[in-house]
């Protein structure tokens, strides 16, 4: 069994669109030590030059599945792996990967009560992991995400979000469209704010733990009204990205 | 301690966001290990301090007061690392 650290090489398995901007990978890998949901994977690409450059990237598949975990991939225009991944690799392919890695952003089942879940676009990767694995296990407890999407063709895992809704398990899913609303949107049409945090909040107990990943502004927002709605900081767990992911 | 610019904020991301390289340099994941601030004494987790990566290394400040409490330089052959902002941070071992 490979340590965490130990570098393998994962067999692309299959690729999946989730939007016209992100697409999912699924990677088999040799020597999985199994991950927690919220954890995330190293990425290595290195040129015949012997340059390299590594990511990381959020697992989207709860342990359940493994040896094989899935990432969930936006492709930045300018960036250096993600046009790479989405351009040029196909099923068969090997990745250089190492992981499970980071501790902290993790949530399981095994932990009872209330989950707020907050993502700004593909922020919601790492709590996608905590939902499918919540639901693998048969988890009641009170759970709502609140998801920031740009419009309503950006949602990511958008048809699977609502299966997952609509199993009456205690997880609801709350949407808000910041620059492009459907048809007769009755849902949220702007960015993330302490109004619609506490709103969202309402029916789950303040006691909630609280996830929030996606690009830092999106995280420092979310926070810092969460803190003044009343919840400890040490309820909520933060994963930012930075200004809109690499 | 305020940070100086809009940049610094956008680009500000979680101590988790280091694992990958804490883990090269401590030989476990420390991102749950609690870190006493030098500065202000807070203690928090290792993953929840606040880290600046793009700079020719990386950089990790106290989510409360915004000391720095610790800074990594790598090249191709050298580890440098200063944590004199962490009073101590304390870790299993196993056993």
């Amino acid at each position: 069994m490979a340590r965490p650290l130990d570098w393998q090489l994962a067999t692309v398995a299959g690729v999946r669109d989730e939007t016209d901007t992100v697409r999912s990978f699924s990677l088999t890998l040799p020597a999985w030590a199994g991950h927690r949901p919220g954890q995330h994977v190293d990425l290595r690409l290195t040129a015949e030059d012997g340059y390299s450059v590594e990511r990381s990237y959020s697992i989207a598949s709860e342990p359940e599945r493994a040896p094989e975990v899935d990432i969930t991939v936006e492709r930045i225009a300018d960036g250096e792996v993600s046009p790479f991944l989405h351009d040029v690799v196909v099923p068969g392919d090997r990745l250089e990967v190492r992981g499970p890695i980071g501790g902290y952003f993790v949530w399981e089942a095994s932990q009872p009560g209330p989950l707020l879940l907050v993502g700004g676009g593909s922020g919601v990767v790492p709590l996608m992991a905590m939902l499918r694995h919540r639901a693998r296990n048969g988890a009641m407890n009170p759970t709502r995400l609140l998801l920031s999407s740009r419009g309503p063709g950006e949602i990511i895992y958008r048809d699977e979000l609502d299966r997952l809704a609509a199993t009456n398990d205690g997880f609801e899913v709350v949407h808000t469209l910041t620059r492009e609303q459907p048809p007769g949107w009755t849902g949220y049409a702007r960015r993330i704010d302490e109004a619609m945090l506490a709103e969202v909040l309402e029916p789950l107990d303040r006691e909630a733990r609280v996830y929030v990943c996606g690009p830092t502004a999106l995280v420092e927002t979310t926070a810092n009204a969460l803190v003044r709605i009343g919840l400890a900081p040490s309820q909520i767990r933060t994963e930012r990205f930075g200004p809109t992911g690499t | 301690m305020a940070m100086d610019t809009d940049m610094n904020q956008v680009l500000m991301l979680d101590g988790n966001a280091l694992a990958g390289l804490l883990a090269d340099l401590f030989g476990a994941d420390v991102t749950v290990v609690p870190a006493k601030c030098a500065a202000c004494g807070e203690v928090n987790e290792m993953g929840a301090l606040h880290a600046y990566v793009r700079a020719p290394g990386s950089v990790l400040r106290c989510p409360i007061c915004g000391a720095v409490m610790m800074r990594i330089v790598q090249t191709d052959r050298t580890t440098r690392i200063e944590m004199r902002g962490i009073a101590y941070f304390r870790f299993e071992t196993g056993g």
